[in-house]
């Protein structure tokens, strides 16, 4: 009976988890979140076909044919034409270049400045603090839609303008999170530590908790990505948004769409196809991201 | 308690009256004469004595402070003014509507709440799994769909196929609910969709945070049956954020139906108030707005306070 247990060596040798490359991490991330990998495809799409909408398309989004109005989707015109005789599918692809613009312009204004708010707040306290705080609860109670309503109205429906509006309700939610984010970390005790050496708040800031933000303010940015689209969406559905002719999927939907959907359901079809995939796209990608970046939400 | 009560009851006062203000510098600054409208438009036929005595018969041509004042004062004994297209008092326009929009609301909350508390205790104890992505992809998809375009087709399939036509008046459940039933199933389902999804999310991820606690640990190492764990244990700790997400989602609605009512062409809260900053009406946009502030104050007050009633550390900080 000489049989050997190699538990103190196997124990002793056992190598430490090796640190992941950046490819080994995508790797990683496509096997344990496959719905996240889904959604970063879909997003990739979308930036292909926004890239490329002048060489892929094989018509104008402006230009229509009127002898071809409320053409059924062929192999001529893949999705159909509208009531201008405009080609459908080139329509929808340079749409996609609008919502990436919205999305990302909105989304990343109302974040930043929201995150710079939020570390304002936690970090100067005080007076500072609760005024920043009631601002922010204005901003909250206030109706959103009024609220893009007002600036539509007052600015005129333009693309810059639909961004203000979607951006400024952003704020006051970002602003929050990142405050309770940094007032947790402010309380930790190396910060303490850093503070009693000596360092500048600068320093304090910019060096501790910023970084220690930076991981909400990414899955907020990643949330509110796929809700500026829609904003977008449904302001200019509502004629509050960007002014026609502009290939909006939102505005695509408005008005003539409803008007004709029973001679050309296509046109209310199709744009709310795309609307929809790329929100989904977006919102698919941001939880998989929150889940992959969030402790709390690590499998156990 | 008592202190911490007071607090945030004072708290409300800075808020509401900062929207106040903001709603009604926002309305002077759009551009547009509520009295050139009401006299004729742009078509360049009024004098000026005319649209000198309109102005004064609005009250329009009191210096900001005063009419802001005189508004505000009447604002706090609940007298928001009369509509200055319809002469009728505001209270009086809103509750013609508001019973549609609220009775809208309170449906799709409860569909929310049936639909999500189950799917997404579910995708929380099965996370990973087939049921947990089916779960997770139907509760993306409904944040996904706009609002709007899920009624142009729900829209567009009654009409193709059982020549259906929206519904011109609207009738209260108390007096045909069959035929209210019918009016407002299809809006309700569309705005529950988006509800249920949310709050399923939030069941799931809250769920799924509760479910990794020490106390969870001890509860399975007894020996529990997964059933009570989830149910006893968890489901009660993780309910507190969904309660919240529920009330504010509520509060937002309201403000949030100007889509869904604008698509089914309700006559709602929603439609009224796009209308009345379109005809530049200050007094129901301000009163619509102020309203709607107060109830978001008011369920977020709610809310802090069964938190501050359930987690005692609140209370002391």
């Amino acid at each position: 009976m000489s049989v050997q247990y190699p538990l103190v060596e196997a124990s002793a040798s056992a190598p430490l988890a090796q640190r992941l490359t950046r490819g080994d991490q995508v790797v990683k991330f496509i096997r344990t979140k496959p719905l996240g990998a889904a959604g970063a495809a879909v997003i990739l799409a979308m930036m292909f076909v926004a890239a490329f909408a002048g060489t892929l398309a094989r018509y104008d989004p402006y230009q229509g044919d009127y002898s071809l109005q409320f053409a059924r989707p062929s192999t001529e015109h893949w999705l159909g034409t509208d009531e201008f005789g405009r080609d459908l599918l080139t329509r929808i692809m340079y749409g996609a270049r609008i919502a990436l613009f919205v999305g990302f312009t909105a989304s990343f204004t109302g974040c930043t400045l929201g995150a710079l708010l939020g570390v304002l707040s936690a970090y100067w306290g005080g007076t500072v603090d609760l005024l920043l705080e009631r601002l922010m609860d204005i901003l909250l109670a206030f109706p959103q839609l009024i609220l893009a309503l007002a600036i539509a109205s007052i600015l005129g429906p333009a693309i810059q303008n639909v961004v203000v509006a979607i951006a400024i309700p952003i704020v006051p939610r970002v602003a929050r999170v990142v405050r309770a984010t940094a007032l947790s970390v402010k309380e930790h005790q190396y910060v303490e530590a850093v503070q009693a050496l000596g360092a500048q708040r600068k320093r304090v800031v910019f060096q501790h908790i910023v970084p220690n933000v930076m991981t909400p303010y990414i899955i907020m940015l990643t949330a509110q990505f796929g809700g500026a689209i829609l904003a977008e969406a449904a302001l200019s559905y509502l004629g509050l948004g960007t002014a026609d002719p502009t290939p909006s999927w939102g505005l695509m939907l408005s008005g003539s769409a409803p008007l004709y959907a029973e001679k050309a359901p296509w046109m209310a079809v199709f744009p709310g196809v795309a609307i929809s995939l790329g929100v989904f796209g977006f919102n698919l990608f941001g939880d998989s991201l929150r889940d992959a970046l969030d402790p709390k939400l690590r499998r156990g | 308690m008592r202190v911490y009560l007071a607090k945030r009851i004072l708290l409300i006062v800075p808020t509401l009256l900062g929207v106040a203000s903001l709603v009604f510098v926002i309305m002077r600054v759009i551009p547009g004469d509520v009295a050139l409208l009401i006299l004729g438009g742009d078509s360049g036929q009024i004098d000026r004595a005319q649209l000198a005595a309109m102005h004064h018969r609005l009250g329009l041509d009191q210096p900001l402070v005063v009419q802001f004042g005189t508004w505000l004062w009447a604002a706090l004994h609940f007298d928001f003014g009369a509509s200055l297209w319809t002469g009728r008092p505001v209270v009086e326009e809103l509750l013609v509507r508001l019973p549609l929009s609220l009775e809208l609301a309170i449906l799709a909350t409860i569909v929310a709440v049936v639909l999500a508390i189950p799917f997404g205790m579910l995708a929380a104890m099965r996370q990973d799994s087939w049921l947990d992505y089916v779960i997770r992809v139907i509760s993306i998809g409904g944040l996904a769909i706009p609002s709007f375009w899920a009624g142009i087709l729900v829209i567009l399939f009654l009409v193709i196929n059982f020549g259906w036509g929206p519904p011109l008046e609207f009738t209260p459940p108390w007096v045909d609910p069959w035929a209210n039933f019918q009016q407002m199933v299809w809006p309700v389902v569309t705005v529950g969709y988006r509800y249920a999804a949310v709050t399923t999310r939030m069941t799931r991820s809250t769920l799924l945070e509760v479910m990794r606690e020490d106390y969870i640990r001890t509860a399975w190492a007894k020996g529990l049956a997964e059933r009570v764990i989830v149910i006893r244990h968890a489901l009660k700790n993780a309910m507190l954020p969904v309660i919240t997400l529920i009330g504010t989602e509520f509060a937002f609605l309201i403000g949030g139906l100007v889509v869904t009512e604008t698509v089914f062409t309700l006559n709602g809260v929603g439609r009224f108030v796009v209308d009345a900053v379109a005809h530049r009406d200050y007094p129901v946009v301000q009163a619509l707005v102020f309203v709607i502030a107060f109830g978001f104050v008011i369920v977020n007050l709610l809310i802090d306070l069964t938190y501050a009633w359930f987690d005692p550390r609140i209370r002391y900080r």
